[in-house]
């Protein structure tokens, strides 16, 4: 298992590799000057020249690369243009946040998510299976935007039972802070993880160790719990992966909708501004975030199904 | 009784017709019928919009600002004193428009790449198979805003952004058809008779692999939709003042204070067409892939 767990974390580092790759690529190539993105078309050749030499622009490509990855290598991605601030200085303020979010989120969508697909799963085309179903489909089609900006206006604005913006300083007012956000982004995780515990419960209920289970006698929970879910459990551990990465693009609109500081909300100010630096950061932190929960998945899937060590 | 009666009638099979299929696949089920209706709402909507539309959806006036729903104004007005309605109807325009023309455009590049890889392998497939799976371990709205976040927002910008967004997954997909279409006799047969490659290509590979690309493909305009409110939601898509639902949110947010009335309407709108592509996209899949039915 050790064997394993090393060589899948080796892999990460090709793929690792070529994000950061394609990420200069992107940067660099595609949209044409950065100097003149910027600044705008109606910059002077000296601030642009001036901007160039900041920004590094001003060495032959392949020098651009290396100190391109150089710099990440140490964790430095540059300076803002707007504030000066190091760009890793931002993230670091503002990654917490960003975490707290999802973290949140993803508990309240495990806490209501799994539970509503095992009692969806158990009452097969009954009304709780068709109540579960309706609240997925409209999970699945409702954005969460659209959510988020409803919570606001109704709890925070008209009721004040939240606070409308920021995100908290101590314990309390962070949990506070937190709660609506997570409950939107968790409002969309359950409606997925329902579904899914559903279809994969279904599944493993037909299995000859189930029959057996009810026929020595066992109390239904325990036939549920014990020795349906627990099987059911791989496909599940699979979609929370899922369900985390798109908890982290959630994040980006749900941080503008509560006006929450957090990596999304600098990324998005950062494109606002165009600043680049800034811009190059942010998409670096998400990718190297998703790069990250694929292997964390993996990792998982070793440890719920042993079956993958032997391959 | 008359069951067994109609199917024996029917045996010598004949394969039915493409609207007979079509018809199955979007009245069969009540739910499906419900979808197709919203769907053929909003097209006409988006379609006869200058004609529905009460007012001009750019026409600013700073003497009506943030009213509430009137007979004048069904859904008010915004922090500019636009009439929220015309707005609303103007902006399923572009809701539908990137809706379709990604997913095709995707469907298309996605296909090629796909093929390429899976009917020559080597070092073509090890390339695009790795790029793939890169491409396909992050979110398509978050690949999506990462590329708008470089690119920039704007009707061409934000077409290519879904359109690369969406790449992986046909491609996967078309990869997958093609390795397996390979091994059929009819496409053995043809390369030992000597048919030139590009001719195999069209002629026997691609309208093998369509079915499922097909299926891909409606399942993600309702995908596409929803990114694109999303990109235009975080003033990275439709730029302003041009309406799109997804901006509306955004300008509704902005002035909290004013009228909830912008971000209900367009919230509403959103989820019923995303809503009804979804479960027509289930439909057609279903009926192309009996696998995965439920």
């Amino acid at each position: 298992m050790a064997r394993y767990i090393l060589l899948r974390m080796a892999d990460a580092i090709p793929t690792l590799w070529l994000v950061l790759t394609l990420v200069f690529i992107a940067m660099r190539i595609l949209p044409g000057d950065p100097a003149l993105a910027a600044l705008g078309d109606a910059a002077l050749p000296e601030q642009l020249a001036e901007f160039r030499e900041r920004m590094g622009l001003n060495v032959p490509l392949w020098q651009q690369y290396l100190n391109f990855l150089g710099g990440v290598l140490t964790l430095d991605f540059g300076r803002s243009l707007l504030s000066n601030t190091p760009v890793v200085t931002l993230i670091a303020q503002n990654l917490p946040y960003t975490i707290e979010l999802t973290v949140a989120a993803m508990l309240m969508g495990i806490i209501a998510g799994i539970p509503l697909g095992v009692l969806a799963g158990t009452n097969r085309n009954r009304i709780p299976d068709t109540g579960v179903r309706v609240f997925s489909l409209i999970g699945y089609a409702i954005p969460d935007f659209f959510l988020g900006a409803v919570l606001l206006i109704t709890f925070s604005l008209n009721l004040g039972w939240f606070p409308i913006n920021g995100a908290g300083t101590d314990l309390a007012s962070r949990i506070h802070h937190v709660f609506l956000p997570a409950l939107t982004l968790a409002f969309v995780k359950a409606a997925f993880l329902g579904r899914l515990t559903r279809t994969s419960l279904l599944e493993v209920l037909g299995r000859d160790y189930v029959r057996t289970a009810r026929a020595k006698g066992a109390r239904e929970s325990r036939v549920i719990y014990r020795h349906a879910l627990r099987n059911a459990l791989l496909p599940i551990s699979t979609g929370l992966g899922l369900s985390l990465l798109s908890t982290l693009s959630g994040s980006v609109a749900i941080e503008l909708v509560f006006n929450r500081p957090g990596i999304g909300r600098l990324l998005i100010d950062a494109i606002a501004q165009r600043d680049y630096a800034v811009i190059q950061g942010g998409v670096l932190v998400f990718a190297g975030f998703v790069v990250l929960i694929n292997l964390l998945m993996d990792l998982v899937y070793v440890v719920v199904d042993p079956r993958v060590r032997v391959k | 009784m008359s069951l067994f009666t109609e199917e024996t009638l029917r045996v010598p099979a004949v394969e039915p017709g493409v609207f007979t299929k079509a018809r199955k696949i979007l009245f069969g089920r009540a739910e499906t019928v419900f979808a197709t209706v919203i769907i053929v709402v909003f097209v006409l909507v988006a379609l006869l919009a200058p004609w529905l539309a009460p007012y001009d959806p750019l026409a600013q006036s700073i003497i009506k600002i943030n009213r509430l729903p009137s007979q004048d104004n069904w859904l008010g007005t915004d922090q500019f004193g636009r009439d929220v309605l015309s707005r609303l109807i103007y902006g399923s325009r572009n809701s539908l428009l990137f809706g379709f023309i990604s997913p095709v455009l995707a469907a298309l590049f996605g296909t090629i790449l796909g093929v390429i890889a899976g009917y020559f392998g080597g070092i073509a497939d090890r390339l695009i198979s790795r790029l793939i799976d890169l491409l396909l371990a992050f979110p398509e709205l978050l690949l999506a805003i990462l590329i708008a976040a470089v690119l920039g927002g704007g009707f061409w910008n934000i077409i290519a952004v879904i359109t690369v967004a969406f790449i992986p997954g046909f491609a996967r997909v078309a990869r997958a058809q093609t390795l397996s279409i390979k091994q059929e006799p009819y496409v053995e047969a043809a390369i030992a008779v000597g048919v030139r490659t590009p001719v195999i290509i069209i002629r026997h590979v691609i309208p093998n692999i369509m079915a499922p690309i097909v299926a891909l493909m409606t399942l993600w305009v309702a995908s596409a939709i929803r990114i694109e409110a999303s990109l235009s939601f975080l003033g990275i898509g439709t730029r302003a003042p041009n309406p799109s639902w997804g901006n509306i949110i955004r300008d509704g947010l902005n002035s909290l204070f004013g009228s909830p009335w912008p971000i209900i309407g367009a919230g509403i709108a959103i989820t019923l067409v995303v809503l009804s592509f979804n479960l027509v996209g289930d439909a057609i899949r279903d009926a192309l892939d009996p696998s995965t039915a439920r």
